[in-house]
């Protein structure tokens, strides 16, 4: 127990050292390298005295809405994709077409469309967790053997029986893996989607800070969202080790 | 032993389209599988033994001809003809006993828990996996996959069992486990079998009849009835009679290899 606690700090205490080390090291301008402890303080003192909270509550809640909303439509599109192949060959080139497209690039049309308000930003968010949600359900999906559904026909399971007893519990380690993919690219779309005038929210905290050139603030808000996504991720893939035991993998 | 025919194959052919054309893979097939028989189907590989069986269990449907079940022609799967699949196709997502229950909570053939229960509980003992109940298949062995595989289709009671090759996978030692454990099973509840292997000696020593198939277009070459009364034991290996009928069987299997050696040369030279 002691050895894992050890094995999952060192990394980040590596990490640490080697900050204080550069900032102390005298190689770069102190003033451009903001302390560790420099940087805690900043954080304390902006969740007491500053509106840290309501950012970090206003991020998690776009991000949040926004890939719920990408993965709910990714899920009957990527089935769709992934189940029926003849389908697939035609969408398939148009999906990554709009892949590639990256979400900040959208932004200046993102604002002629739907404005600089709360919307604007879901839209941002719910583009990028969408196609990243629909490719992995579909290649997740046309992945499933069918063999499964061959022995349940002979089994004597109808259609709809197949479908909830089969295809929806193989579906479910795809959903995980996609919910997980789909909020990575989501956190690192947030600050593209808060670029569009937005007053609160991790991203605008970032923002605002560089036009002032504090560079301390600006660690934290970097900061925040790594933790952010990384502790989601964590609760995710605890709550994935639960609903897909039965996996050879865990995913 | 032979009863009334339930499978009976008409003139049976079937062609799939490929890049030379149409490809013949079966070719005027009859034969009967009467009630209570033990049919093995032996023959080169990809000589179309797998789509024979693909019919019968209602997976595919003849290009010409016809596949009867009791008279009537098939049209689909049922649960009434249990599969045994060469890769198992262990449901991975529910325990070992969740397996064998899952054709008894379908609308098909749905049972109450308490017999539901009962059933299970008796097939996992038939098929040494009681100590695994609540195990998922990924714990399990390639032989106890292979069993649950069994238990499953069991459970539902089908007329008919189909298998194909459903022991290839499986070392020497767990393959001749798995023969013996089927004939006890089917000893002690009587199903109606097609098997398709690619061993001769299993055939022999699990069969009532044997269909030796032709190269592609697959043909009927020969039907053998096998002479050797149930139960059977590992001892009947070891018998001259069944010596002279594994070198027989095996002449003719190999001269349909080395026929379809010669045609698949023939089509390389084209």
């Amino acid at each position: 127990m002691l050895r894992r606690v050890v094995l999952i700090a060192l990394p980040w205490l590596i990490v640490i050292g080697i900050w204080y080390a550069i900032a102390y090291s005298g190689l770069i301008n102190p003033a451009l390298v903001p302390t560790p402890d420099r940087v805690a303080w900043r954080f304390w003192d902006l969740m007491t005295h500053a509106r840290l909270p309501v950012d970090i509550l206003m991020s998690t809640q776009r991000v949040v809405i926004g890939v719920a909303l990408g993965i709910l439509a990714a899920v009957p599109v990527g089935f769709v994709l992934g189940w029926y192949r003849n389908v697939r060959t035609f969408i398939d080139p148009l999906m990554n077409f709009f892949r590639a497209l990256p979400p900040i690039a959208l932004i200046p049309l993102v604002i002629v469309y739907f404005g600089i308000g709360e919307l604007a930003k879901v839209v941002v968010l719910f583009y990028a967790s969408f196609f990243a949600g629909v490719i992995v359900m579909y290649e997740g999906i046309a992945q499933i053997s069918p063999i499964y559904v061959r022995v349940s026909r002979t089994l004597g399971a109808s259609d709809a029986e197949i479908f909830r007893k089969v295809i929806v519990p193989l579906t479910v380690p795809h959903l995980l893996t996609a919910l997980r993919v789909a909020l990575g690219v989501a956190w690192a779309t947030l600050v593209a989607s808060e670029l569009i005038a937005a007053q609160q929210g991790l991203g605008a905290l970032i923002q605002n800070a560089s036009s002032f050139f504090q560079l301390d603030i600006i660690y934290v808000g970097i900061i925040c969202i790594g933790l952010i996504a990384l502790a989601m991720d964590l609760i995710l893939r605890a709550v994935a080790r639960r609903l897909v035991a039965w996996q050879e993998r865990i995913a | 032993m032979a009863g009334r025919p339930r499978i009976v194959f008409d003139h049976v052919s079937m062609e799939f389209p490929s890049k030379q054309g149409r490809l013949r893979v079966v070719d005027d097939v009859s034969y009967e599988i009467d009630d209570g028989d033990f049919v093995a189907v032996i023959g080169p590989s990809g000589c179309g033994k797998t789509t024979m069986m693909n019919m019968v269990a209602g997976f595919v449907q003849p290009t010409s001809g016809r596949v009867l079940l009791d008279g009537k022609p098939i049209t689909g799967p049922g649960p009434d003809r249990g599969v045994i699949f060469q890769e198992y196709g262990v449901f991975p997502w529910l325990t070992v006993r969740q397996n064998i229950a899952f054709g008894l909570t379908l609308r098909a053939n749905r049972a109450h828990a308490a017999e539901r229960n009962e059933i299970c509980t008796r097939y996992m003992k038939l098929m040494g996996l009681s100590e695994f109940a609540d195990a998922w298949p990924k714990m399990l062995s390639g032989g106890m996959r292979q069993r649950l595989a069994l238990a499953r289709a069991y459970a539902v009671r089908p007329q008919f069992l189909l298998m194909d090759e459903p022991f290839g996978a499986l070392d020497a030692q767990t393959r001749a486990a798995m023969q013996d454990l089927l004939l006890e099973v089917l000893a002690a509840e009587g199903k109606t079998v097609m098997l398709i292997t690619h061993s001769v000696e299993e055939a022999i020593y699990l069969a009532s009849r044997i269909v030796v198939m032709s190269a592609r277009p697959t043909r009927i070459r020969e039907e053998i009835t096998v002479p050797f009364a149930y139960p059977r034991a590992d001892a009947l290996h070891e018998t001259r009679e069944f010596n002279e009928l594994r070198s027989h069987i095996r002449d003719l299997v190999m001269r349909e290899y080395a026929a379809q050696a010669q045609q698949s040369q023939a089509v390389g030279a084209e």
